[in-house]
């Protein structure tokens, strides 16, 4: 009866979801369109990169190398072969590559495997022995991306970048990745799969004791998380149309990690609320960093200033509100319901 | 009589120092064997060696006739050993009944795709492990905090829980390193209970590690005395208490029939 | 490769190698003690920097004072981010830790970056570390012949404070067993102020002489060569201090020799370490900081 009922509510909102987006995209300004997607991209890469730091317990710091991997791979592959031989000057580009054009989709779908099988050969070597190692190596690869991607011109053009993609991602693809993306997460995670990562995040040796085992598992949900991070990648890709090695830089992780910690360690739905307050908020500061005239007031922006704010934020949250938004709960219709209940109740009253 | 465990001469070296010396123990089905000795006897070092936590120096552990010295923790526990720990490890933050659940992990069939999807095995799985899992929970008495966080229960009931979370394993021997430590007596008398009404109605063979010598004393077939890890005693309850070997290596210590304080968490 | 050229290349590794050296045991100490991976570290390289450069630059000091004065006032901030940041978390998952500092880390930065701006500056260099020594057809820059010197120095007295003193026994048996040194009755916060000012005073030290070297002071310069220092730290076996030292002129040398025989792999140098890590993860299979198991 309850899953009848909650089925119907999921998609019920979800068709609020799509009338509200069709609404906004025949009524919206690029502006406020641009920031839509940044949300939806942020959820897709805040939820994945939940999954292993927080459901699953491993510290990794590698979303912004995901995002380069994916975002290149899909690039590479949606390229036209006369782009490719218009933009590669220096070198020209590797022989199937230079010729091979794949339509959107594929070539996300490709961006997203690609970007697993890389998280898995750096889980290979990380996860074999416990500790903080795939912080360390995950941050490690970010830096090693951007030399590799410098070096190897006959695949990435060097540092002069991949331009002139043809601009895919619009409302209906971020949005459509994001729905993907957060089902399959939640559904993961309430799988025997999200128990186990679970379980090895708590304690690995009662995991292992469980016959968990662990090495597997963890690689599991990096590969999973950065099968996701690797699309959204993709689609960023052809969000901004061009893209260069040294744009995906800690930024975008250092972002993440906000989000997740102030969503809650843990917490899918958290990870989502905090998405898009982040999103939002952080364009809204962008003003701390942007001249502007303040009543009268010349104000030149300070570089950096939101980003202080942000690792002030981060630590705060750390020492005083580790749970953040959500703790570990998650959102669930029954809750929602019986939390309108009391709101309507306390207002009778 | 149907063997299941069989360790033959181990021995364990922490960084030159030696917790176990030529350890032997033969466990069979329907037994409860203890492990006893004063505290860093060496006990809960033979349950790891057992287990794969920690590497043996020499010395060969079989299982069901198998070889198993040298596999992965995981690969043991799926063999057929669950085993509780000394410092009870939950998973505090997770409920009660998803505890118990993880333990069944090794047994899901279905692939990922399927549990994302929610179809094929995965929906007969789900319900399966969840009423297994219920099942065990009702056994251990812990059916009605099933929903609750497992760190939240009272000390007693978290180590009857880890006790119901090795028993999903469907385990062939069951490794309880201490698992009345912390009980009160009514407790403890029911547990021994409990324990031998489970070798009655389950093919499992049991080894046991406590410093409670009177609940020892009563539920064990067979004991195995360890002092600085070196075998000192083997024989039945009685033969063990009138040892006079065992009693002085528990010298000083409060041995024959009462319970043994021990500080250590 | 003949010998005058492979020598010359061992004093250019040396010199990055006793820099990264430095950095190396701030890293090591603290992960010997707390088992956290002290993200802040490489900024305090950037923090130390800048200090010795406003002493010179803006206040006129004598070159002495200046670097006296940023290695105690980084020692200082050592002391401070932990008392401030890691203290009130000590007992919370690793993880937490870990966030926290990043979020250190990242704020060391953009502070700097704000207040200072991002235009990197020209750190002066003094007249008695400019020239080099001419040995054959090997020259050795002078100021490898300091940073040789001021690296062993700092090393000898770090050995004997570690070694002899009691807060350094006492740190070297914290970063065994935590349990131990309750027993005895060391204050365990003091001890970990302690090993924190002690890296942190020799990761600025390692940071007055960086600059010297690479004259270009700027928000983001601690970021790379502190990965490259942990790596450093890891290959020497984490908790000791000649380790790290080892750790670092291994890596040191392992980047200029890899350039200097293959010279179009120049612009790998940075992925040096990064591959170095995996190497060692890849043959060390029962962990690196003797992790031990807890039962
Ligand atoms: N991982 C380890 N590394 C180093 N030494 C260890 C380790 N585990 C145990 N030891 C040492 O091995 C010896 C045996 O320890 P063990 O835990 O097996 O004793 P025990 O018989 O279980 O004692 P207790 O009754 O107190 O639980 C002790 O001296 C202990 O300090
Ligand atoms: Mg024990």
């Amino acid at each position: 009866m309850a899953l009848y009922r909650d089925r119907i509510l999921t998609v019920f909102s979800l068709f609020i979801l799509f009338s509200f987006l069709t609404y906004a995209d025949s009524n919206f300004g690029h502006y406020t369109l641009r920031i839509l997607q940044n949300i939806a991209i942020f959820i897709t890469l805040a939820v994945s990169y939940n999954l292993i730091n927080g459901v699953a317990g491993q510290f990794s710091l590698g979303p912004n190398a995901f995002l380069a991997v994916g975002a290149y791979t899909s690039a590479i592959f949606t390229l036209s072969p006369e782009e490719k031989l218009r933009s590669f000057i220096i070198e020209p580009m590797l022989w199937p590559l230079s010729v091979i054009s794949v339509p959107f989709a594929a070539s996300l779908l490709i961006a997203g495997i690609v970007t697993a099988l890389v998280a898995i050969l750096m889980a290979m070597p990380v996860f074999r022995v416990r500790g903080d190692y795939l912080a360390i190596v995950s941050l490690g690869f970010g830096e090693v991306f951007q030399v590799l991607a410098n070096n190897s011109m006959s695949i990435t053009n060097g540092s002069l970048g991949l331009k002139g993609l043809y601009p895919y991602t619009n409302l209906w693809w971020s949005w459509g990745i994001c729905v993907f993306t957060v089902f399959c997460t939640v559904r993961l995670v309430n799988s025997s799969y999200g128990r186990a990562m679970k379980a090895v995040r708590e304690d690995e040796t009662a995991a292992e004791a469980m016959g968990i085992n662990a090495f597997r598992i963890k690689t599991f949900a990096f590969a999973f998380s950065a099968f996701f991070q690797g699309v959204a990648g993709g689609l960023l890709a052809h969000l901004i149309t061009t893209i260069s090695p040294s744009l995906f830089t800690f930024m975008f992780t250092f972002n993440l990690l906000i989000i997740i910690v102030i969503g809650g360690l843990g917490s899918t739905t958290g990870s989502i609320i905090a998405a898009i307050l982040i999103t939002w908020g952080g364009e809204a500061l962008r003003f701390f960093e942007e001249p502007a005239n303040l009543f009268g007031f010349q104000y030149d922006g300070v570089p950096g200033m939101r980003m202080v704010l942000f690792s002030v934020i981060l630590i705060l949250v750390m020492l005083f509100a580790r749970s953040g938004i959500m703790g570990r709960s998650e959102f669930t219709w029954e809750g929602f319901l019986g939390w309108i209940k009391n709101k309507l109740s306390a207002m009778k009253v | 009589m149907d063997l299941l465990l069989d360790i033959n001469g181990l021995s364990v070296f922490f960084g030159g120092v030696q917790a176990l010396t030529k350890f032997s123990i033969q466990i069979s089905r329907g037994d409860i064997i203890g492990l006893i000795g004063p505290n860093g006897a060496g006990k809960t070092t033979a349950f790891n060696a057992t287990t794969g936590r920690i590497r043996p120096s020499e010395g060969s552990v079989f299982f069901c006739g198998q070889k198993i010295t040298g596999w992965s923790p995981p690969r043991i526990a799926r063999s057929g050993i669950a085993r509780t720990f000394q410092n009870i490890k939950l998973y505090e933050d997770l409920s009660v009944i998803e505890n118990v659940m993880i333990a069944a992990h090794s047994s899901v069939s279905y692939s990922f795709i399927e549990a994302i999807l929610g179809v094929g095995r995965y929906s007969r799985d789900e319900t399966r492990i969840k009423s297994r899992a219920y099942e065990l929970l009702e056994l251990m008495n812990l059916g009605e905090v099933a929903s609750e966080q497992a760190s939240s229960l009272p000390y007693g009931s978290q180590r009857k829980l880890e006790i119901a979370r090795a028993l999903a394993l469907d385990p062939k021997l069951l490794l309880l390193d201490e698992p009345v430590a912390g009980m009160n007596p009514t407790e403890t008398r029911e547990f021994g209970e409990f324990l031998l009404t489970l070798r009655d109605n389950l093919p499992i063979g049991v080894g046991l590690i406590d410093h409670d010598m009177s609940f020892v004393m009563e539920v064990c077939d067979m004991i195995r005395v360890l002092d600085h890890g070196i075998p000192i005693a083997w024989g039945t309850p009685s033969a063990i208490r009138n040892n006079p070997e065992v009693i002085s290596a528990y010298l000083g210590t409060d041995f024959n029939g009462t319970t043994v304080k021990h500080a250590k968490n | 490769m003949d010998l005058s050229f492979a020598l010359q290349q061992l004093v250019y590794g040396l010199t990055v190698g006793c820099l990264y050296g430095l950095l190396a045991i701030g890293y090591s100490m603290v992960y010997g003690v707390l088992r956290l991976i002290n993200f802040a570290h490489g900024d305090l390289l950037m923090v130390s920097a800048y200090i010795g450069f406003f002493g010179i630059v803006i206040f006129n000091l004598p070159w002495p004072v200046s670097f006296a004065g940023a290695i105690a006032l980084t020692a200082l901030l050592g002391i401070l981010i932990d008392r401030g940041a890691y203290k009130p978390i000590r007992k919370s998952p690793r993880i937490n830790a870990l966030i926290t500092a990043i979020g250190v880390s990242f704020l060391l930065e953009n502070l700097a970056l704000v207040t200072i701006g991002g235009r990197p500056k020209s750190f002066p260099t003094p007249q008695f570390v400019s020239g080099s020594i001419v040995i054959g057809d090997v020259s050795i820059p002078t100021l490898s012949v300091w940073v040789f010197v001021v690296t062993l120095v700092l090393l000898a007295i770090c050995m004997a404070v570690v070694k002899r003193t009691r807060i350094g026994m006492a740190m070297r048996a914290l970063s065994r067993d935590m349990e131990t040194v309750m027993l005895m009755g060391v204050d365990k916060d003091r001890v970990i102020s302690f090993t924190f000012a002690l890296g942190s005073a020799l990761a600025a030290a390692g940071g007055i002489m960086w600059s010297m070297k690479y004259p270009a002071v700027e928000p983001f310069m601690g970021v790379v060569p502190g990965l490259k220092a942990f790596v450093a730290a890891v290959l020497g076996g984490i908790g000791s201090i000649s380790g790290a030292a080892m750790g670092g002129m291994i890596l040191g040398l392992a980047e200029v020799f890899i350039v200097a025989v293959q010279p179009e792999w120049s612009g790998y140098r940075d992925a040096v370490a990064f591959f170095l890590m995996i190497v060692i993860l890849l043959t060390r299979p029962t962990g690196i900081m003797g992790e031990r198991l807890p039962d």
